[in-house]
């Protein structure tokens, strides 16, 4: 084998023009499936973690009914709106959450000293740092008593603060939010961003304060998570019943679970990738056609050499070696090739460019080159079958 | 293969021909190439075949070289009869028995004279290392040992032949099996190669089988087998004037 393997380099190098010709197709087939994958591999990646960026085991509960999952257009009139009373009503009968938090979501201008920013408002309960994973760098969030007594107090994101201060300690200070006056007493730490969301330029505030400000009694949403993965499923029928019941058994609410956010984004970039993968497989199967036929012309071409090789001892099995490894040699050196180009591409970008998505995970790198040498082999059996069914003298009689 | 013969001894029957036939289908019309040829060729003989074109000389040629096989008739090489050997077997056969010289050198392009001699040797299963020592030591033999890692486009008529005739001996076969080895030559290149057919043939005890049309060359030979439409119609010396 090794012999074979050995004159099959030879074959190239006495080629060398024709055979790095023939080898672009490959290449070029599997870098694009390199590079495609990458790209859709590294969506999912990316999406993954953004997801799980969130907090652990999430649940959010909006107001309406919605019959498909993962995210879609905010429910319009809603008969039964989310209330605090939901809240309360789940904080004293759920027994597998991890915590609770109301949410009204607003937009607003913040202002101090006559500096404007105009950003999201939320108003949350304690729990919502926990749960969301943001925890406060300096000062507090926004706690239980200040909710209660419908406090105007205040917590920064960092954005706002290196917008508003700059250098200034905001602890203590008055910003104005829309129509109120709000003291500041916490600041966010550094966040980066989510789906393309800064979660940096955010205020948050008690929501009963927000609904003051908003002039609202309901809430755009609740957010809660489960004490454990394991929990989860048995968690969101816990909160389903509480809130139905509180409906007369209606549910005009729909539980949007972490894992099902997942599952509809893994679904939506398997796809893709998958997608790709066959655009990209396309070329491969161009560059193995290209392969098929150079090895056909070659044949063709070295029909008295073959003549000879059986004359001086060949069998017909030794032919068929010979012309088989040829072709596999030329596809997966075209492969390796394509394969390091890609793979240079991809870390090239990952290290000058952090923000592209790209990823290069084992299972690609194996693909491609698996993949070309498939196409070796395939391209490479009719060709050398020929080749080894020749009659010898034919063969040797062949102007 | 059933039967063994290692060393042949000078004088033994090397090649049995008994009532060989062959035929081939031409389109619908069937050939009759050769007609109940037989003859006996022993080790050590230098013999040339002769006759005009279309007597059957080729297709003897192949038949003798075990790349083609009788339609009817014995043929045994060193023992073993040729019909029954399978594809593989004849393979092995050739490679162990028979040295082929072709009219138009058959060397492959591109490729280095010592890997071109030393090509038999790799059907043969010797190591790389041995075999390029075997076959700069044939390159060596037909005074070519100076041309090495030369490719064949960069070597003369006669250069190529020698190379092809030290690809033949680099076995040590039994047969040295010509077709028309001087046919692509002039005079003066292809009397050396002559020359150097004989010297094979006197120093290493070589069996010559030549195919000719060339009458010098068939004079040089001591016997010669004549064919006249697939049939054998003289079995002798050289005859002066023929």
């Amino acid at each position: 084998m090794f012999e074979h393997i050995l004159s099959a380099f030879l074959a190239l190098k006495a080629n060398k023009i024709r055979a790095a010709l023939t080898m672009l197709g490959v290449v070029i087939g599997v870098l694009a499936v390199t590079l495609l994958v990458g790209v859709g591999d590294g969506a999912r990646i990316y999406l993954d973690e953004q997801i799980s960026g969130l907090g652990t085991n999430l649940m959010t509960i909006v107001p309406g009914r919605r019959e498909t999952r993962g995210f879609g257009p905010p429910a319009g009139n809603v008969a039964r709106p989310l209330v605090l009373d939901d809240i309360r009503a789940l904080e004293r009968q759920a027994s597998l959450l991890r915590g609770i938090s109301p949410m009204v979501m607003g937009g607003g201008a913040v202002r101090f000293k006559g500096r404007t920013r105009d950003t999201m408002i939320l108003g949350v309960g304690p729990a919502f740092s926990d749960l969301r994973n943001m925890p406060v760098d300096r000062g507090s969030f926004v706690r239980d008593e200040d909710v209660e007594s419908r406090r105007r107090v205040c917590v920064l994101g960092r954005t706002i603060v290196k917008e508003l201060f700059g250098d200034e300690n905001p602890l203590g200070q008055t910003v104005r939010l829309a129509d109120g006056r709000f003291r500041v007493v916490g600041l966010m730490e550094e966040r980066g961003t989510s789906l393309g969301f800064d979660l940096n330029d955010l205020v948050f505030i008690p929501v009963t304060a927000a609904m003051d400000l908003f002039n609202q009694d309901h809430l755009t949403q609740i957010i809660t998570a489960a004490r454990s993965k394991e929990d989860a499923p048995a968690a969101a029928e816990e909160v389903e019943q509480i809130l139905a019941r509180r409906r007369n058994g209606e549910r005009t609410f729909t539980i949007q679970s972490q894992d099902d956010l997942l599952k509809t984004f893994g679904a939506l970039t398997a796809a893709m990738t998958l997608m790709l993968l066959a655009i990209a497989s396309i070329s491969l199967v161009v560059g193995g056609i290209g392969i098929m036929n150079i090895m056909l012309v070659s044949v063709r071409e070295r029909t008295r050499e073959i003549g000879v090789r059986r004359a001086v001892g060949a069998t017909k099995s030794d032919i068929l070696w010979q012309f088989l490894l040829e072709s596999v040699v030329i596809s997966s050196l075209g492969g390796a090739i394509g394969l390091g180009m890609g793979a240079s591409i991809v870390l090239a970008l990952k290290r000058f460019a952090p923000s592209v998505p790209v990823a290069l995970s084992p299972w690609i790198a194996a693909v491609a080159f698996g993949s070309s040498f498939v196409v070796g082999v395939l391209s490479g059996v009719v060709p050398a079958r020929r080749a080894a069914e020749l009659d010898p003298v034919d063969a040797l009689r062949y102007e | 293969m059933s039967a063994s013969t290692d060393a042949l001894a000078l004088g033994e029957p090397l090649m049995v021909l008994d009532g060989i036939h062959r035929r081939f289908m031409m389109g619908d019309e069937e050939v009759r190439a050769l007609r109940g040829v037989s003859f006996t060729i022993t080790k050590g003989e230098h013999l040339c075949i002769i006759g005009p074109s279309g007597s059957g000389k080729s297709t003897m040629m192949y038949l003798l070289g075990c790349l083609d096989t009788p339609s009817e008739g014995s043929y045994q090489l060193a023992g073993y009869e040729v019909s029954e050997l399978s594809d593989e077997e004849l393979a092995a056969l050739r490679n162990r028995y028979i040295g082929f010289v072709f009219q138009a050198f058959n060397l492959i392009p591109r490729t280095t004279t010592v890997d071109n001699v030393a090509l038999p040797l790799r059907y043969a299963g010797v190591g790389m290392g041995e075999r390029r020592r075997r076959a700069a030591e044939a390159l060596e033999r037909v005074g070519l040992g100076h041309r090495l890692d030369h490719t064949p486009d960069r070597l003369s008529g006669g250069e190529r032949q020698r190379v092809a005739i030290a690809r033949a001996i680099v076995t040590k076969p039994e047969l040295l099996l010509c077709d028309e080895p001087t046919g692509n030559l002039d005079s003066k290149v292809g009397a050396e190669i002559t020359g150097l057919f004989e010297e094979l043939n006197h120093d290493m005890g070589v069996t010559l089988v030549i195919v000719t049309h060339d009458p010098s060359m068939a004079k040089r030979a001591r016997r010669n087998v004549k064919l006249v439409d697939g049939e054998v119609v003289y079995d002798g010396p050289p005859i002066e004037g023929r």
